[in-house]
């Protein structure tokens, strides 16, 4: 059984009793177009696991499968030993997705959006107010989270939802381009946020062009290409099989 | 190549979507269906009318006149002596008025009054042009009136010019249905009908347009503003997103309805006409069940038709698309609105009641004139109709929300087979 997690009770890997993400032959169909050729990978609870891969390779079918915002053709997704697309609803309760160009309800202000969200992870009060205070804390937008979001700059925005995400310390967070459209600054502080919510128990599946990024910030990477899973390691173990410097030349080697 | 031609055709193939096509097309379908009832109410005014005569004045040459008159202008359905036969020969042959020529009326014409011809209107509906075809037979009387007013000059007979020009006039009794109106024409009993029963009507057409273009717009919103992603990813089911719009674009629809009705009252009340009917006298007044009938129906509806809408809503890839697809709705509310208030249900073309009944916003629309005299059948047949509609249309919108179709505008060959499925089971056949 699923279970919500929250800062004090968060379950371990071994409590959980399984892999916190496990991908099996995953195949999905767009019509007569197979995005997803049948992928496999496993992620451990409390890693930080990169897909990355080129343009239309289908690194967001399969972290919005992952999401259960879609159905799969065929194949299984677990999640801590729990299939995802029996029980999508149980699921939902200990992840969390952040869309490549998500948005937020512009005319709410930055307060009342993450009210919002919290809501749907709250058994009472001093629950909302515990996951509203962290995603105050995380969106560290001062006196503007009393604005409305429509008046947010991207990279104000990005926090925002970023925080939404997180706020909740999912078992498993789905982060989807993290830093895509922001600036140096913003960027790393956004991966700084990410990587202490690892630290504190959080399995990330994370996809970005930002090879860097990945490099950074992923314990292991899997690349996708043309709908299948070419390689899959440690940044270390990749550059060495390759002989490469950097996750990038991995990527060119490996991609082309 | 041409710049402005390029420019053109990348425009031409940016507006000719489906979503701006598809219901422009679904309102010429409606106006030529439209069309086609307005046909038929021309047909009724421009020819003969049908009626039937009862003749006691058998002797009386000006009832002769009359008789004669009336039969070169009309349809003679029935020609004889018994007013109730009379009524129920006419109504056989789909005519609308037996006209009575009392034993006194010659006489009274000669003695210096005014002969009174008594006439039963069958009225067949109690739409505003309903009403229409009366003025054919109205026509008909006042040839009868100048025929008898030429014989008394030519004659020269010995009444006063003032009766001589106007030797005739006429009493009314209408009957519709199983009632009996003494004193009252079609055409007043229809205008008043409609100005009673107008409300209704209106309050769903404002209902469905605000209501439906929220909930369509919500939709479009979401996807414009990128967080319908989001919204699928948390812990709420889709019953509750569905139910969550249905009922947050209710209450503002009703809001907004309430806010114009609050308006339309005081212009109404600007219309004497509608407070004159004095309905009790007439036994169509509603009682209290047949209010809450009323409101079971208008309910019902709203849920159907914002469930539809949702459907719609779906198609929508952003606020302005959501936009174009509010037209057919807004269409959809109009069009059984004005039928309704021009036309009765029982004198529509049969493919109009059928597209009528299958609309689900019309149930209420109608619900009022039914109810006034006691079709119970076509209100509570609206409203077991517009439940199955709301369940299904309901059920439907659940299962959209289950499929890739919100994300990906398809629905997947596995979903399709399920939605084969799902629509299997709602219609109960079987593999």
């Amino acid at each position: 059984m699923l279970a919500m997690s929250t800062s004090t009770d968060r379950p371990s890997s071994a409590l959980a009793g399984g892999p916190a993400l496990e991908v099996v032959n995953l195949v999905k169909d767009y019509g007569k177009f197979r995005a997803l050729k049948g992928i496999s990978f496993t992620v451990d609870d409390g890693e930080v696991f990169g897909l990355i891969g080129p343009n239309g390779a289908g690194k967001t079918t399969a972290l919005r499968i992952i999401s259960t915002i879609l159905r799969i053709t065929s194949g299984h997704v677990r999640m801590f030993g729990t299939d995802i697309a029996e029980r999508s609803h149980e699921a939902r309760k200990i992840l969390s997705y952040l869309p490549e160009d998500a948005g937020a309800y512009k005319n709410l202000t930055g307060n009342a959006y993450l009210v919002f969200i919290a809501r749907f992870f709250s058994q009472n009060r001093e629950d909302l107010r515990r996951i509203v205070s962290k995603g105050v804390e995380i969106a560290d937008l001062g006196d503007r989270m009393d604005d409305k979001i429509d008046t947010y700059s991207k990279g104000m925005a990005r926090r925002l939802l970023v925080a939404r995400a997180l706020m909740i310390e999912p078992r498993v967070a789905v982060l989807d381009e993290l830093t895509s459209g922001l600036d140096v600054i913003n960027a790393q502080e956004i991966r700084k946020i990410v990587k202490d919510s690892s630290r504190r128990g959080t399995t990330v599946l994370l996809s970005s062009h930002n090879m860097l990024e990945v490099e950074l910030m992923c314990d292991r990477i899997a690349l996708i290409n043309d709908g299948e899973i070419v390689e899959i390691g440690t940044p270390a173990e990749l550059k060495a099989k390759h002989g490469a410097q950097n996750i990038e030349e991995v990527f060119m080697k490996v991609v082309s | 190549m041409n710049s402005t031609l390029n420019i053109l055709r990348k425009e031409i193939r940016e507006m000719m979507t489906a979503s701006t096509v598809l219901p422009i097309v679904v309102m010429a379908v409606l106006f030529g269906a439209m069309g086609s009832v307005m046909g038929g109410i021309e047909e009724d005014v421009t020819g003969a009318p049908t009626v039937g005569i009862v003749n006691d004045d058998t002797h009386g040459d000006l009832a002769a006149i009359a008789v004669d008159t009336i039969g070169d202008l009309s349809e003679l359905a029935y020609n004889g002596a018994d007013v109730d036969e009379g009524i129920a020969t006419v109504d056989e042959a789909g005519g609308i008025a037996l006209l009575h020529i009392p034993a006194n009326f010659t006489e009274r014409i000669m003695s210096g009054e005014p002969g009174t011809i008594q006439i039963y209107w069958i009225m067949k509906g109690a739409g505003l042009l309903d009403s229409i075809s009366s003025e054919a037979v109205n026509g008909v009387l006042w040839n009868v009136n100048r025929a008898i007013s030429v014989h008394l000059i030519d004659v020269n007979a010995s009444v006063n010019s003032t009766l001589a020009l106007n030797p005739m006039t006429m009493t009314e009794t209408t009957i519709f249905g199983d009632r009996i109106m003494d004193g009252i024409s079609p055409g007043t009993l229809g205008t008043m009908l409609s100005m009673q029963s107008l409300i209704v009507p209106l309050v769903m057409m404002m209902l469905i347009m605000v209501a439906g273009g929220t909930v369509i717009s919500s939709m479009g919103m979401e996807k414009e503003n990128k967080t319908l992603e989001t919204l699928l990813t948390l812990p709420v089911t889709r019953g509750s997103i569905v139910t969550g719009k249905l009922v947050a674009s209710a209450l503002i629809g009703l809001m907004m309805a309430a806010i114009y009705m609050v308006g339309f009252s005081y212009y109404m009340t600007g219309f004497s006409a509608s407070g004159e009917l004095d309905l009790e006298r007439y036994d169509i007044a509603l009682s209290a069940l047949d209010y809450i009938l009323v409101g079971i129906s208008l309910f019902v509806t709203l849920v159907a038709a914002l469930a539809l809408c949702m459907i719609l809503g779906t198609f929508a890839k952003n606020y302005k698309s959501a936009q174009t697809l509010t037209m057919p709705i807004a269409f959809l509310a109009v069009v059984p609105m004005l039928l309704i208030i021009f036309k009765d249900f029982n004198t529509l073309p049969p493919a109009a009641q059928v597209a009528l009944f299958a609309l689900p916003f019309s149930h209420p629309m109608m619900a009022m004139r039914s109810l006034m005299f006691d079709d119970y059948a076509l209100v509570l047949g609206g409203i077991v109709y517009s439940t199955i509609f709301a369940v299904v249309a309901i059920a439907l919108t659940v299962w959209i929300f289950k499929t890739d179709r919100l994300l990906t505008g398809r629905i997947g060959k596995k979903e399709e087979g399920r939605g084969r499925n799902l629509l299997r089971a709602v219609s109960g056949r079987k593999r």
